[in-house]
């Protein structure tokens, strides 16, 4: 993440002003792979160490929770130029503030567990 | 050894970056575990009490405290890579992005993955940093947990398992960064 600069304030600007094929790439490699990967390992019924088949959805149609939500961390995403995954990895990094993101993240969280059940899904 | 440590000290390729991500993500599967990283959040949550008001929380977290080492693994990576690896270079940027950030004025100084101008306690205390970072937190946190994933567990998990809730979660999550980045972002640094 820090190598690739994913988790760059900068490039999360450049991904959002379609100004280069960087995080585009990063994303593109990581899907068609991970595609790939699901693919032959729902074909060849592959267990996972504790001897399970891995759970491959279908994931639950709650569209408006997806598009309501998604919009929400998209606008999160682009203000702090940070997902989830690269905050961690910021704060090692010695970006001190991000605590702060993190800290509001999980107040986020919390306010979210409270309104859940008035919210649409 | 050092030609070694000087070529890891470059930006890698994308495609590299892209393939260590879906590496973590067959790890993880191996593991019983599954890639996505905003559940964190949650688990943190329930690990400091939320259970106790509300429902939502009210799980065994340290069944989930995998989720908490992954974390704690992705600081130590962080720590690690600015410590030995740091690129003493700006961020290569494109022309067309140098020019906005100009505009915007904000700088792109050698060897800094974020704005100094921005990431600092400074500017966190004045009315920009606190919509910007406590506001912007506050939505990744809700925003996540409301579409059930972010980056990893939808953009980057749920498309490869073409699952349809993700495609449409994704649509979501560049309808809000697009408003942020085209019209919040002017009005803030005009």
């Amino acid at each position: 993440m820090s190598k690739s600069e994913a988790i760059s304030w900068y490039r999360i600007q450049e991904m959002f002003r379609f100004q280069s094929f960087h995080m585009y790439g990063i994303i593109g490699v990581a899907v068609t792979l991970g595609a790939a990967m699901i693919a032959i390992m729902k074909k060849t019924g592959f267990h996972d160490a504790t001897g399970h088949v891995p759970n491959f959805g279908p994931k639950a149609k709650t569209y408006w929770a997806s598009i309501l939500g998604g919009i929400c961390f998209g606008l999160g995403w682009a203000m702090t130029g940070a997902c989830p995954g690269p905050l961690y990895v910021l704060v090692g990094q010695g970006v001190w503030v991000v605590i702060v993101i993190i800290a509001s993240a999980l107040l986020g969280t919390f306010i979210y567990g409270l309104l859940r059940s008035r919210l649409p899904h | 050894m050092n030609t070694l440590l000087n070529i890891i000290r470059q930006p890698w390729h994308w495609s590299i970056s892209g393939a260590m991500i879906v590496l973590v993500m067959f790890l993880l599967i191996q593991a019983g575990r599954s890639f996505g990283v905003s559940s964190s959040f949650r688990a943190l949550c329930a690990a400091g009490g939320a259970g106790k008001i509300a429902e939502y929380f009210r799980f065994d977290w340290k069944k989930q405290n995998w989720q908490l080492v992954f974390a704690m693994g992705a600081i130590l990576g962080g720590f690690l890579s600015q410590q030995f690896l740091a690129n003493p270079d700006p961020v290569a940027l494109s022309e067309a992005t140098l020019a906005d950030l100009h505009t915007l004025a904000i700088s792109n100084p050698a060897g800094s993955l974020v704005p100094e101008d921005l990431f600092n306690f400074d500017f966190l205390l004045t009315t920009r940093g606190i919509l910007m970072f406590v506001g912007g937190g506050f939505l990744i946190g809700f925003g996540t947990r409301w579409a059930g994933g972010c980056t990893s567990g939808h953009a980057i998990s749920g498309l490869a398992n073409l699952q349809p809730p993700s495609l449409v979660a994704v649509v979501g999550f560049f309808i809000g960064g697009l408003a942020a980045t085209h019209l919040l972002y002017p009005i803030l640094f005009n």
